[in-house]
Order: structure tokens, then sequence, then C-alpha cells
């Protein structure tokens, strides 16, 4: 018996009680896409939050110093000391000041542009390059000049093409602009990375009136994050013997919290969808056997005509995994709309360009299964179908 | 003798029914030959049916021997069973037993399938068949779409598509009328003429006298085998009479 005529005499039984199929795929094409939508989410998810991670840098440790009490505290030096005596792991160090201020150029106030105080270096740890005119330079530094290098967004905005050389104000104060630096977001957007205003850090700190509490230190490499991680931590704890001084934050180690927490969530949805396709198994167990029974005649005739039990049984069998087999594919394109939907209406709502994506992986892990669901459920019925006897199945009214 | 066909020695087939031990065939002895029309006649529960089934391969005799062109068909495994049914059998059951949601071709293709015959070969070999019952121009119909008798031709020419050596029809004219069944009864007189052996199983004593030979029936005992022009052929048996040990 060839397999190809056997998968025709199998949809034309199927395409004969098209509702009653229909129906009994139900439980697999429900099963199939809900797995694949809630694979498609979570992938949407971790691929979304790795872009969100990128931006921070996943080779940055971010250092804050609440500190205990007055008589304790770490100095800016302290800081680069800990950097230079931990040169297997860490790499460069800035101090970040965030200025509360808000900005003004010419007469405009505005109020989404980010102001922060930084190091020279600040610009090679987060990858910046500067466009037009200079960076930070350490005597802008030394001598608290009051200068600042400006996004492209702030740049394109209010300076057209000619912003070096100009000025705007931070809290009252006139910094000159020295630099612009190049397009960072694939987009320029308001209140983005590119629309920041940044400048010494021992400017922001005195002209602030804030202490300097925030460090980002880059990592030599990021497989030793959390090696680099505990190194600062144990720096700090000797000077603070306190662990609730500070924090030290490893993006990496963050994205790989999240990325496992929400792997186990996805793992957990998948298995609770995954019950509906067992149901679904069920379901075609239960119509194979309504139809052995029903069909208990034909088999007794097909046997009469010299059908041996393994073709009677390949019958059944490849009938039922043809029906799991179409439920499947029925399962994968409800998938697919349903995806397409889910990820409009979650960027409508959320405002987050969450793209819910099924994965190749996880639509031929669902036909699989379905596939395998056939031939799981179908085997017990063909087995019965099989084994009739043929005097007593031609008898069979 | 290299031609019989269908041999029982001693054949007895028994069935448990709560207390009691049913003979459905009870020692029963007999040799058909090729070319041969026999009718196996009886009243309900003499024991045709389980003749027929033993003769069709499929069942096998609780004592004696059941020897089908020359093979001992108690020796067999199911998978044999199966293959030699195919090979050597062609039935006509009453109820003509046609699957009813495939044409009437693909009907008679199904013997040709399980014997691996495939495409084109197989659909032209099929449609030859129905053409020479005179169903050539209704190849495409359900068998609902066809009387009675048309569908018992359906039944006749899947029985012998595959060129089987024994003929087996089961009460073939039970569910006709007098004309219709009068028709199948001459067509299978026809196929017997053509050199097929035919063993035509009735309860009908106008049915037998169809064949050339009777058997006949009686509480799983043979009671009578000869020639059907044997005055005591259709002669109510006042006790079992065998002309039976000739040589046929
Ligand atoms: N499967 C069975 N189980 C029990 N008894 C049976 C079975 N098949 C046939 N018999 C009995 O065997 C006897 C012969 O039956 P059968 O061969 O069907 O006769 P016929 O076909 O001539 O009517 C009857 O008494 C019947 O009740
Ligand atoms: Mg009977």
């Amino acid at each position: 018996m060839k397999l190809k005529e056997s998968i025709k005499q199998a949809l034309k039984t199927i395409w004969g009680s098209k509702l009653r199929a229909l129906l009994t795929m139900l439980g697999v094409i429900i099963g199939i896409a809900a797995v694949m939508v809630i694979v498609g989410v979570g992938s949407g998810l971790q691929s979304y939050m790795l872009e969100q991670f990128q931006q921070f840098g996943t080779n940055t440790l971010t250092v804050t110093v609440v500190g205990r009490n007055s008589s304790r505290s770490v100095s800016v030096d302290d800081m680069y000391q800990i950097v230079e005596d931990n040169g297997q792991y860490l790499d460069k160090i800035s101090p970040t000041v965030q200025m509360q201020g808000s900005i003004k150029i010419g007469t405009e106030t505005i109020s989404t542009t980010s102001a922060t105080g930084v190091s020279e270096e600040y610009f090679s740890i987060k990858g910046y390059t500067v466009e037009q005119g200079r960076g930070l330079r350490y005597v802008d530094i030394s001598q608290r000049k009051k200068v600042c290098v400006i996004g492209k967004y702030v740049a394109e905005t209010w300076f057209g093409d000619n912003a070096v050389g100009q000025t705007l104000k931070i809290g009252g104060n006139t910094y000159t602009i020295v630099g612009v630096l190049s397009q960072e977001d694939d987009e320029m957007d308001e209140g983005g990375t590119d629309d920041a205003v940044y400048l010494p850090y021992s400017t922001a700190s005195r002209l602030s009136g804030t202490a300097i509490s925030s460090y980002t230190i880059t990592v030599v490499s990021e497989d030793t994050a959390s090696e680099s991680k505990t190194a600062v931590e144990n720096a700090l704890y000797a000077i603070f013997d306190d662990e609730d001084a500070y924090s030290v934050i490893s993006m990496t180690e963050m994205l790989s919290m999240m990325t496992d927490m929400i792997n186990v969530m996805i793992t957990v949805l998948t298995v609770i969808a995954g019950i509906s396709l067992v149901v679904g198994g069920i379901g075609i167990m239960n119509i194979m056997l309504v139809s052995v029974s029903e069909r208990t005649r034909e088999i007794g005739i097909r046997k009469a005509l010299g059908a041996k039990e393994r073709y009677i049984m390949s019958q059944f069998v490849i009938e039922s995994l043809v029906m799991s087999a179409i439920g499947g594919l029925i399962g994968i394109a409800a998938g697919y709309g349903i995806s397409a939907v889910a990820s409009v209406l979650i960027t409508a709502l959320t405002d987050t360009a969450i793209a819910v994506t099924p994965t190749a992986q996880s639509i031929g892990i669902a036909f699989g299964v379905s596939a395998a669901i056939g031939i799981l459920f179908g085997y017990l019925p063909a087995k019965k179908a099989a084994r009739l006897n043929p005097i007593d199945a031609l008898r069979f009214e | 003798m290299d031609n019989v066909l269908i041999e029982f020695r001693h054949v007895s087939k028994l069935y448990q029914m709560g207390d009691t031990l049913v003979k459905a065939a009870d020692d029963i002895s007999l040799e058909i030959y090729k070319g041969e029309f026999v009718a196996i006649l009886g009243k309900s529960g003499s024991g045709k049916s389980t003749c027929m089934n033993i003769i069709g391969c499929l069942d096998v005799p609780t004592s004696g021997e059941f020897l089908l062109d020359g093979r001992n068909v108690g020796h067999m495994n199911k998978n044999e069973l199966a293959e030699f049914r195919n090979e050597k059998l062609g039935f006509i059951f009453q109820q003509y037993n046609l699957l009813p949601k495939m044409s009437i071709l693909e009907n008679v293709e199904v013997p040709l399938m399980y014997a691996g015959i495939t495409g084109r070969d197989r659909r032209q070999r099929a449609a030859e068949m129905l053409e020479s019952v005179g169903l050539g121009n209704k190849l495409k119909n359900l068998p609902s779409q066809l009387s009675g008798g048309q569908q018992q031709r359906v039944s006749i020419a899947r029985a012998l598509v595959c060129s089987p050596a024994i003929i087996l029809a089961d009460e073939p004219t039970g569910a006709l009328d007098g004309k219709t069944g009068t028709e199948v009864l001459e067509l299978l007189r026809k196929l017997n003429e053509d050199g097929n052996t035919v063993v035509l199983i009735t309860h009908d004593n106008s049915i037998a006298a169809a064949a050339k030979r009777i058997i006949r029936l009686s509480d799983g005992k043979k009671i009578f085998d000869g020639p059907v022009d044997d005055p005591r052929a259709f002669a109510t048996p006042a006790m079992p009479v065998s002309a039976g040990g000739e040589a046929y």
C-alpha cells in the first residue's frame, strides 16, 4: 500500500464529514494556536527587552552610593582607585550627575531634554561619537568649565546646522556648546537618547549643589560581568562595612535575570496551552473510536477482499494523523493571524513596539506535536479496527 | 487429483453457547473441483455460513483439515490468510457489501489495491470488469445511485477483478426481486461456462437448481452430495442420504 494512496483516502473520508472533522480538530487547532502565540509573545518581549538593555550598554555596571552616615563616604578619586585596582575586571569609569533644573535655549524653556554631568570618558563608555566640534576634556572637568556637548536631536531642533559655539542655559548658568554627538537612536525622538545635554560632572555637581553619587563603569568582558560586580561590591563593602550603603547593578545580570523570568513564565503558559493539545488528542481518539465502530462493516468487507491487519491499521492511523495535521496547519494559520492582531493591539494600547513573533522553531514543534498526537491517539482505535474478526465485522449491521 | 480446489477432511466447527456445545459443522468431508458450479443448500441454522466462512478463509475449523488449491489453510497466519483471500477468492454477498462512499469504479479497484496493483493499470482493469457486467457508463456513480441488481453486478465485478480461483456467492439473490435474481443467476452460470469455479450458498431450492451439483446440509452434517438432476437432491430428508464418494 502506498502512503500517497492512504493519505488520499484519508482526505476523502475526512472531507466526507467536514463538520465533524472540524469539531474534532478544534482542540488541536486551539492548542497549536495558543502555543504559537504564547511563544511569540515571549520572543517578542525578549527582543524588546534586549533592545532596551542594549541602550544602556550591557557591558556596564551602574554604581549608586547612598552612604551610611556622614562619617564615611567615597570620593570620585576613591572610585577611580577602585577601577584601577581591579584592572583585570574593570575598564573605564565616569561619574554621572543628573541635573534637575530646566534647560533654556534662547527664550524657550524645554523640559524633555536631560542634562547629565559626566567625565571625559563617558562618550567612549557609551560608544557615542562626536560629529561636530569636540567631546569633553580632562581640563573641562578639572577646571569646572561651563561647556557642554549636545545630542543630535537638540542640535537639529534648536540650532539647525551650527550649534557649536552657541550657548544654552541650565538652572540659570550659561554653557557654551563645544560639540554635537552623532545620532544614536534609529529614530530621533523627544526624550530619546539624542535629546540630551552633557556637561563636566565637576561643574554639574558644583552648580546644582548635589554630591556625586552615581557612576557608570565598563567591564573588561561581559563574560566576567558578575566577577566585576563582586569586585566593586567588595571594595565598597571594605569602605562602608554595610551592604545597604551602595548598590551595584550589572546590566548583563539584569538582562539574564529578566530573560530567565520570561522563560519561566512562557514555559508555564506553554504547558497550560499544551494541556489543550492533549485534550484535542483525546477528542481525536474519541472520534476515531466512534468511526471504527461505525465502519465495522466496511472493515469486514475490506478484510474479506484481502486487506491485511497492517493495512487497516495504517488506514486508521493515517486518517487520524491527517486529521490532526490539518488541525495543526489550521492552528498555525490561526496562530499567525492572532499574533499579527496582538502585535498591532499591544503597540496601539501600550505604546511599546513589542512584536508577537511566532518563531520558526515553535511552528516546527507545533506541527510535529500535532502529527505526533494524531499517531499517538489514532493508534489505539486503529489497533481495535485491525483486530476485528472479519466474520463478526461482516455480520455487523 | 491435481485439479481439486476445495477439500474438507472431516471438518468440524464447534461453538460454545453457554453450557451447550453447538456443532455448526459436524465432520464434513467434501471435494470441489476446478470448473464446477456447486450449490451448498440447507435451511437456516444448518451450517451454510459456517462452511462458507471456512471456504472463504475467514475462519478455520475446530478440527479436521481444509485445503484450498492444495494448501492447508489451517496452517496459515492472519497475513497469509488475507493474501490468500485476495488471490484465490471472489466474494459475492447477499447485501452487496459495497463501500457506500466510494464510486463503483473505486469499489472494484479495492481488491486490486490490496493485490498491490496501482495507478492507471488498476483503474483500467476495474473499468473493463465493470464494462463486462454492463455498467461501463456508470463508473463514477455511488452504489446508492444504482438499483439492487446493478449493485449486485458491481459486487460480481469486484469479485472477479482479481481473477480468483473460486467465486463464493452467499445468497446472491436474497435481496433481489425474482427477475433480477434470475439475471444474476444467469450471469453466474455464464461465468461458470467461461471456466470459473462457482460456489453458491442458499437456502432456496429453486436458486440451488441453477447449479450443476448440490451439497445439502442439515444440523451441520452433509446429508446429500450429488448432481442437481438426482431426484434425491431436493427431497425432504427422511434420513441422511448421500450420493457422495463418486468421482467428479
Ligand atoms: N459465532 C457463533 N457462535 C455461536 N453459535 C454460532 C455462531 N455462528 C453460528 N453458530 C451456530 O451454528 C449453527 C450454524 O449456523 P450457520 O452456519 O450460520 O447456519 P446457516 O448459515 O445455515 O443459517 C447455528 O445453530 C448457529 O446458531
Ligand atoms: Mg447463514
